[in-house]
């Protein structure tokens, strides 16, 4: 998958992250997050934003997330969709399940 | 209960409710704009969360949309959610969805006919082929009545006493019953009116329904209530079965309590109040031997 | 003249006699009352009159009480006068301080204040703290700590700023105006009483001075030295609210409505028994589930304590409380009450929660209700600081109640947003879990192996029970392991238990 615009999913409530992602010049994954929870968990936050991407097949982008408390797998939604919408067209062929 | 599919705070809490089951919900709580991320959310959520081996349903889109089907691919993935399909309006509806889903097991290898379904009629011709809704598939396992659409697909409002809606809601009972399927109510949306909420719940349930759908964790404690049978029912129901346990033994075939005969109608009845009371969790197993 | 010292036989005996009368010592104040009213009382021209009357110097302890909660203008009003006239190093000792205290930050830095003593800190001033502000480490102290501390002498209080809604002109001090309505309202005063008793010098600042005598009264003329008038005490909007409504959200109304249930399956729920509620949603809603079972089992509470809301008033005027002992009033409901129920009484926060031998009220609790920002698998509680180190609490009366309370319960959320509230070990321990005996969450309750007593009653009963460790392992499986909070060596807070003896030590938060 490749990013070709830039595109949000989430909302600031609490329990949510905003994930906006946004394609970047090929230097990696970068993320900027501000989180609630910062110190308890902001290096798990980034870990799932990163290992999420990297199943995708995206190797670069770049990602700026507010986190308002969110589960790993409410990070892994929100960046899932984010990464299909910055994607472009709707990729009917995501296979579900593990 | 229903949980609108795009609201991680209510998904991850529904579970703590002492509900029978949980909704989530694809379709109308969630924007058009959004039908992506809420399948995202609710698959991830569905995959992670511990629901306490409560019941979990999930309302797609309409099958014969994109959206729809989509969100069928997903949900039927995660082996654990039933799902309801939207403004059904005749037994080819439920077909349609059946035999998408049946591709989707096949496709995902899961155990054809796992995923088991629900149906909701919403309009004046769904509540007409009720019937043969209910009898369409072995999935279903049951009906219910979207009130709000109905009723302006009758071309009339909401009323305190709900006259409109007694056609349709003796309609589904009278289908559900026949196909030996569960009835179950539509949403009551003024949360604030505790008494309007409880009237509706004594209707439903003496018409015989077998559940209400709610909104709100607050709308749980009057639907237990009304539905957990009293002591006093509960007692006279005990005592039916005494009789009958007492007549067998003694080898008598016409069953008498009170003066009265006890014939198959009345000992289902008891039975049906003890299952209740079980349910509730105000009759415990070892408190009475019945069968 | 009859009274010569020399003619009272065994004079030694008696170390009270030793000066004749002189008529030249004493002169009457002939003035009637209606002048006195007016001038040539205890009300000085202004607050810095009154902190140079004191003789207030620099390094000295005062104090302030917190009955006007976030809408409090005392203590800033205080400061800024105390640092525009130079005082340097004093020590604050307030019984709590919140949010719209944090302009104390200039004062720290600029030296004005060198110590602090209270039950909590809160928002920039609580983070400026963790973040190493102060050399010299907050005292925290429970409100029976700190009224054990003032009256032993170990906290000795210089000057006294107390903050009152109105006060005659010799010193009768009220938390309300009795005669109108109107104006800054706060009932109780119960932790201003302990400062105005003990302290070398009392200074009462008020918006409205009424006509003598204000009784009955909070804090007795005998225990004021001077009276500032000025225009604003406080933000009645600030300091409470109407009534604090019942709570609507569903995750508090469920931990409300079991914690109900664990009090009436307790053993403890009978006629006469006495309670605690909090002031948060979930605590301020188990009356309100109580209430039903007590009116069908026509069951009347003892007494009701604390910490009053209108929810306790409403029982008490249905009949169904007898007596209600009040320390700090949180609404409008219960300062009313205060005022106009002769069994709705006021007390000191020494007669509250003191620790001393004589005993207090908390001693007589069956049941008290709690909050906690983290309860760990001893049982320990943690009401100071978050679960990432920073300050941002209060002890208030949570180490007395519990200790006092037969059955202390504590009632909070497994998980608030993602920061689980059922922890391994807590980062700062207020409250001893050998005190501890039920924690109740939206996900199960938990009894401490301690109390086989109500473990037994609890099994028998409908109650969701579970371990302590079970409820940690499910908030973990839910929401991952946090990262443990870094500190520094350096410590900022000194936690005391009631009698003063330290239990946990507050260090630096590493940035």
């Amino acid at each position: 998958m490749k990013i070709k615009q830039s595109a949000v999913a989430g909302t600031m409530e609490s329990s949510d992250i905003m994930v906006t992602i946004a394609p970047s010049d090929g230097s990696g994954i970068q993320i900027e997050l501000n989180s609630t929870v910062e110190k308890q968990f902001g290096q798990e936050i980034r870990r799932v934003i990163r290992d999420t991407l990297t199943k995708l097949g995206i190797d670069s982008a770049s990602v700026t997330a507010v986190d308002k408390g969110a589960l790993n797998c409410v990070i892994h939604a929100r960046v899932e969709t984010a990464a299909h919408r910055a994607c472009g067209e709707n990729h009917a062929d995501y296979v579900w399940g593990e | 209960m229903f949980v609108p599919g795009n609201n991680p705070g209510m998904i991850r809490d529904a579970g703590i409710y002492d509900v029978d089951s949980i909704m989530f919900d694809l379709e109308d709580s969630v924007s058009v704009g959004e039908k992506d991320a809420a399948r995202f959310l609710v698959y991830e959520m569905l995959r992670t969360i511990d629901y306490h081996g409560k019941e979990l349903i999930v309302r797609v889109n309409s099958p014969d949309t994109g959206t729809g089907l989509e969100d069928l691919r997903a949900m039927v993935s995660t082996r654990r959610v039933a799902i309801r399909l939207p403004k059904t309006e005749c037994a080819e509806d439920v077909l349609g969805c059946e035999k998408k889903i049946a591709a989707i097991e096949r496709e995902r290898g899961i155990p054809e006919g796992s995923t088991r379904m629900m149906a909701a009629i919403e309009s004046a011709v769904g509540v007409l082929n009720a019937k043969e809704i209910a009898f369409s598939t072995k999935r279903l396992i049951g009906i219910a009545l979207g009130a709000e659409d109905y009723v302006t697909d009758l071309k009339t409002t909401r009323s305190a006493d709900g006259t409109e809606l007694l056609f349709a809601r003796c309609m589904i009972l009278q289908a559900a019953r026949a196909a030996g399927i569960d009835a179950i109510d539509s949403v009551y949306s003024d949360v604030d009116n505790e008494e309007g909420f409880r009237s509706e719940v004594a209707l439903i349930k003496q018409l015989g329904f077998d559940g209400k759908s709610i909104i709100n964790p607050r709308q749980i404690k009057p639907v237990q209530e009304i539905y957990t049978p009293t002591k006093k029912e509960i007692d006279r129901s005990l005592a039916v079965m005494d009789a009958i346990e007492e007549a067998r033994k003694k080898g008598s075939g016409v069953i008498a309590l009170n003066g009265k005969m006890i014939d198959k109608p009345v000992v289902a009845r008891a039975q049906r109040v003890l299952d209740l009371a079980r349910a509730a969790g105000v009759l415990k197993q070892e408190d009475k031997n019945e069968r | 003249m009859n009274a010569d010292l020399k003619k009272i036989p065994f004079l030694d005996e008696i170390p009270s006699i030793h000066t004749v009368f002189e008529p030249d010592r004493i002169t009457k104040d002939v003035r009637p009352l209606a002048e006195r009213q007016k001038q040539g009382n205890k009300i000085v021209k202004d607050l810095e009159t009154a902190i140079r009357l004191s003789g207030l110097k620099d390094g000295m302890t005062i104090s302030f009480h917190h009955h006007f909660r976030n809408g409090d203008y005392i203590v800033n009003m205080v400061m800024d006068r105390l640092a525009e006239m130079g005082f340097r190093g004093l020590v604050v000792a307030a019984s709590s301080l919140t949010d719209c205290h944090a302009p104390l930050i200039k004062h720290i830095k600029s030296g004005v204040i060198r110590r602090i003593e209270t039950s909590g800190l809160r928002g920039e001033l609580g983070e400026a703290v963790s973040g190493g502000l102060m050399d010299v480490p907050v005292v925290f102290r429970s409100h029976g700590g700190r009224a054990y501390a003032i009256e032993t002498g170990e906290l000795p209080i210089d000057v006294a700023f107390l903050g009152a809604p109105s006060c005659d002109p010799y010193g009768n001090a009220n938390g309300y105006s009795l005669e109108s309505g109107g104006g800054v309202m706060c009932g109780s005063m119960g932790y201003a009483k302990c400062d105005a008793q003990y302290a070398k010098k009392t200074i009462v600042i008020t918006d409205s001075v009424v006509p003598y005598p204000n009784t009955p009264c909070s804090i007795p003329e005998t225990q004021v030295d001077y009276i500032v008038k000025v225009p604003k005490i406080g933000d009645p909007n600030g300091i409470m609210s109407g009534a604090t409504r019942f709570t609507r959200n569903p995750k508090e109304l469920l931990i409300a409505e079991s914690a109900a249930n664990v009090i009436m399956a307790s053993g403890y729920f009978e006629d006469g028994f006495s309670f605690q509620m909090g002031s948060g949603g979930a605590s301020l809603s188990v009356a309100r589930f109580l209430r039903d079972k007590m009116a069908e089992r026509n069951m009347k509470a003892g007494f009701a304590l604390g910490g009053i809301t209108g929810s306790v008033v409403d029982l008490f005027e249905e009949g169904l409380v007898k007596k209600i002992l009040d320390v700090q009033s949180f609404d409008l409901k219960a300062a009313e009450s205060v005022k106009k129920n002769r069994f709705h009484q006021q007390i000191s926060a020494s007669y509250y929660a003191g620790p001393g031998g004589k005993g207090s009220a908390v001693n007589q609790l069956d049941v008290v209700i709690l909050s906690a920002l983290e309860v760990d698998c001893d049982f320990n509680v943690n009401v100071l600081t978050g679960s990432n180190g920073v300050i941002r609490g209060a002890i208030g009366g949570h180490p007395d109640t519990a200790f006092g309370a037969s059955v202390s319960i504590i009632v909070a959320p497994l998980i608030r947003g993602r920061i689980p509230c059922v922890v391994e070990k807590v980062n700062t321990v207020v409250t001893p879990g050998k005190t501890v005996d039920i924690v109740v969450t939206d996900q199960g309750v938990a009894a401490n192996p301690q109390r086989a007593d109500l473990l037994s009653r609890l099994k028998k009963s409908n109650i969701p029970l579970c371990t302590i460790e079970q409820l940690k392992e499910k908030a973990e499986r839910i929401v991952g392991k946090p990262k443990p909070v870094e500190y520094t060596d350096k410590v900022v807070g000194v936690v005391t238990y009631r009698d003063g003896s330290v239990i946990d030590l507050i260090r630096q938060v590493k940035d």
